[in-house]
């Protein structure tokens, strides 16, 4: 399984939309794509999970890289349309706690 | 060059008779020819200058045309002997690499190593093996002598060698602590600011830590994001899932852990365990929860030890004895 990655930019959000696994993997390829958008100061980065059906612990590694990135260039980074399986994993991990995840979780999409 | 001249008289001869019979032996020593050529590493190209000369010794009379076209022949696979080299030294150095991993994951093997302590009041069984060479996960048992016993169950995300050292640093920071002041809030607390300052951003650690009181048979827990465990209710005869909440160890320096109190009766287990269990999949399917307390339970009249094994086997057959991850499971059961 691969994933693919789409960054549209408008105005100053950065849509990234994800489709495919996030696992070790894919991680290193999403991680390049993702950091350096968090690092242009003012932008806000929006990642849409919708088409994510499965991420392991590397995937969220990549995520709270770039959230600590976002910290430091002043930037925003929003989950958006996370399937149950991987709001499950930010659940556990405490990061729903700290991270801007939109709550409408989809169900058991395949 | 000797050898190569003597391959070059060979490989004429060759040629000629399959050129003459068109027979499968000749053909069959040509592969041979081939084999004998890369072990003494041989590059493409100088095969390719072996079959010219042998064509211009065996027809003399060649066309030009031929000729021309065995030459650029000869300068297109040019290319293909240099990767060919690059190739073995590749070879080489990877070989050189995996005996130092494997020195490496020896070192971790002892550095990490604990020892599953032996009481008189809980069962203990407790094992982990790692998907690949090195372990990511880890578990520690930490005794004072005055009856309380310290378990730490963590997996630490970035996989492989890095993984393993940060592990290292964890055990030594968690064996520096004084021994009264083992409660898991504090021990999280502290680990959380070492992981903090020291580890690479897209690196992090979850833990589980537990201090289980053969005194009283209280348990007291407190996770950092960790995979919940289980807690069986002998009594009722029913399981249920220690969800604690708490962020993962070395994201934010300002975070604190909430420390939770169980009573633990006779025929209770407290179960835990890391994602490497709970993320098995058979084929393309994730295995359900109740299929895993299904098998602990069918096992869970067995000696702890036995029972972590069994389910361990289960699980390790049901994945084609493929593991994608690091599997570890520890289980206490209270005895009197």
């Amino acid at each position: 399984m691969n994933l693919t990655i789409d960054v549209t930019n408008k105005e100053n959000i950065a849509y990234v939309v994800l489709s495919g696994e996030v696992d070790a993997f894919t991680a290193p390829k999403l991680k390049d794509a993702l950091l350096p958008l968090t690092k242009e100061e003012g932008q806000t980065v929006e990642v849409d999970l919708q088409n994510v059906n499965y991420m392991d612990s590397t995937g969220l590694g990549v995520f709270i890289s770039a959230l600590k990135s976002t910290k430091e260039h002043n930037t925003d980074l929003k989950l958006v349309q996370m399937q149950e399986r991987v709001y499950r994993l930010f659940k556990i991990t405490g990061l729903t706690e700290i991270m801007n995840i939109d709550s409408t979780v989809q169900g058991g999409m395949q | 060059m000797s050898t190569l001249k003597l391959d070059l008289e060979n490989y004429k001869e060759l040629l000629q008779e399959y050129i003459k019979t068109q027979d499968e032996q000749a053909l069959y020593q040509a592969e041979q020819f081939s084999k004998q050529s890369m072990q003494q590493n041989i590059s493409p190209e100088e095969i390719i200058n072996v079959h010219i000369q042998s064509l211009q010794e065996l027809y003399p009379e060649m066309p030009d045309y031929i000729q021309a076209s065995m030459n650029f022949l000869l300068e297109t696979m040019i290319s293909y002997g240099l990767a060919y080299q690059e190739h073995q030294s590749l070879r080489e150095k990877q070989l050189e690499l995996k005996s130092e991993i494997s020195v490496a994951a020896n070192m971790q093997k002892t550095l990490l190593s604990t020892v599953k302590p032996d009481l008189e009041e809980v069962d203990i069984g407790a094992l982990s093996v790692p998907a690949k060479q090195m372990n990511g996960d880890y578990h520690h048992f930490v005794q004072d002598g005055k009856g309380s016993l310290g378990i730490a169950v963590a997996d630490v995300i970035g996989k492989g060698v890095p993984a393993a050292l940060c592990m290292s640093m964890i055990k030594y920071s968690m064996d520096s602590y004084p021994e009264m002041r083992m409660d898991p809030s504090v021990i999280l607390g502290s680990l959380n600011r070492v992981v903090e300052r020291n580890v690479d951003a897209s690196m992090f650690i979850t833990m589980f830590y537990g201090l289980y009181n053969s005194n009283t048979h209280t348990f007291s827990y407190s996770s950092a994001g960790h995979e919940p465990g289980f807690y069986y209710y002998s009594d009722r005869d029913e399981f249920e899932e220690i969800d604690v909440p708490g962020l993962v160890l070395g994201v934010s320096s300002e975070t604190s852990y909430t420390q939770y109190q169980k009573k633990v009766e006779k025929g209770d287990m407290i179960i835990l365990l890391t994602d490497g269990v709970t993320e098995c999949r058979q084929g393309d399917r994730f295995i359900e929860q109740e299929e895993i307390l299904h098998v602990i339970k069918q096992y869970s009249h067995l000696p702890a030890q036995e029972t972590v094994e069994n389910v361990y086997k289960h699980f390790e057959r049901l994945q084609d004895f493929h593991l994608r991850d690091d599997f570890t499971l520890i289980i206490l059961k209270r005895n009197v």
